[in-house]
């Protein structure tokens, strides 16, 4: 049974001091993602129907690989950072709601380390 | 956690009809939640059908009629029934608002009214705001300052840093805006809620207040503040017309700001 005030409740473990780090950084990666989206879309667009060959030595040039590797990091950032919001807005239990997120940033680093190596892979 | 379906002692039934009395002129059905906690039954859908004739404009008008002269059981909160103390908030027609601003013509066809969303019930329309109101207590709303006051006088503002407060002040925390808010629903034990966020931001704005850093530091919390995706749920809601999403986006300038 709880009897415990509804002030003490609602005050809790008190505030974490932090938050503003976590939702600048959404909103950064947001803004980074508008011109490289636009910029990966309207590559693969024109790259339709290319061969391997030709694919592989676009992404070899210095200016690709560099948009590429911001592409899967702002890609992977905030997509951690995204799904981060979804698992606390709609997973209850602090430990569930942990152990998920814990699983969503190591798998968004690895595959944003995935992606880099596969890049500089072909580009290096 | 998000709750997308009721539970099963919270399903709503049908209820029972009070029909008009005879040679009623213009009849409209008010479809009312009605749940007791003394009986263990289920909560149930009462229609009440009123001769608007014989009734005043406002949904408040409706209810206390067939309170007078109906169903003396039903049980809702009221006041001053001119939208300054916030008591007859409630959800009317799928939107919350105040009773004694929402007119009956504005609604289309029969009239149903629940308690404010997603928080307990205490009795039909009374819902439980304790939560709330403790959170309220928890953002410390009061003027606070080490400077000491002028010894003969009220501690003066400038036109333009009183200024900063309109639309702020106005607030009388009916909580139509908080328990309209999604992110409220699924986390109001730690999320503040539009209505605790703009009473919060109203002392930050303040140009008397000297805590404004204390102030920030206590919302500083990915619940507590963060839980606003904008929505903006509590500014379309809000019957006094003002905009709690603005004054949330605010404190996050501010929590910006200072970095």
């Amino acid at each position: 049974m709880a009897m415990r005030s509804s002030l003490g409740r609602v005050r809790g473990l008190g505030s974490a001091k932090e938050g503003v780090g976590h939702w600048w950084m959404q909103r950064l990666t947001a803004v980074a993602l508008i011109p490289l989206g636009l910029w990966f879309a309207a590559s693969v667009i024109a790259h339709a129907g290319a061969d391997h060959a030709a694919a592989t030595a676009w992404l070899a040039t210095p200016c690709t690989a560099i948009a590429m590797i911001l592409l899967a990091v702002a890609t992977f950032y905030h997509a951690a950072l995204g799904l981060q919001v979804v698992i606390e807005d709609y997973v209850g239990g602090e430990w569930l709601r942990l152990a998920l997120i814990a699983a969503v940033k190591l798998a968004c680093v690895a595959l944003a380390v995935a992606a880099v190596f596969a890049v500089l892979k072909i580009a290096l | 956690m998000a709750e997308l379906t009721l539970p099963a002692n919270s399903r709503v039934g049908v209820g029972k009809t009070y029909p008009a009395p005879a040679g009623a002129k213009d009849v409209r059905a008010f479809k009312i939640y009605r749940w007791s906690p003394d009986d263990g039954q289920n909560p149930r859908l009462d229609t009440y059908e009123v001769d608007l004739a014989d009734c005043g404009p406002m949904v408040l008008d409706a209810l206390i009629k067939i309170k007078n002269e109906v169903d003396a059981t039903l049980t809702f909160r009221r006041s001053c029934r001119e939208g300054i103390c916030g008591s007859c908030a409630m959800n009317i027609d799928g939107t919350n608002t105040l009773a004694c601003l929402k007119g009956i013509d504005e609604v289309k066809g029969d009239v149903k009214i629940y308690p404010l969303p997603h928080m307990p019930v205490v009795k039909d329309l009374v819902p439980d705001l304790n939560q709330a109101y403790a959170q309220y207590t928890a953002i410390e709303p009061w003027l606070q300052a080490e400077s000491p006051p002028p010894p003969d006088r009220e501690r003066l503002q400038s036109v333009e840093e009183r200024a900063k407060v309109d639309g702020l002040w106005e607030c009388i925390l009916c909580f139509c805006c908080t328990t309209g808010c999604p992110s409220y629903w699924w986390n109001g034990d730690r999320y503040l809620g539009p209505a605790i966020l703009l009473q919060a931001y109203r002392w930050i704005a303040d140009s008397r207040d000297e805590h404004t850093g204390e102030r920030l530091d206590a919302l500083e919390d990915p619940f507590r503040l963060y839980r606003c995706h904008t929505i903006m749920n509590c500014t379309r809601t809000c019957p006094k017309g003002l905009n709690p999403a603005k004054a949330i986006g605010e404190i996050k300038k501010l929590m910006i700001q200072r970095r």
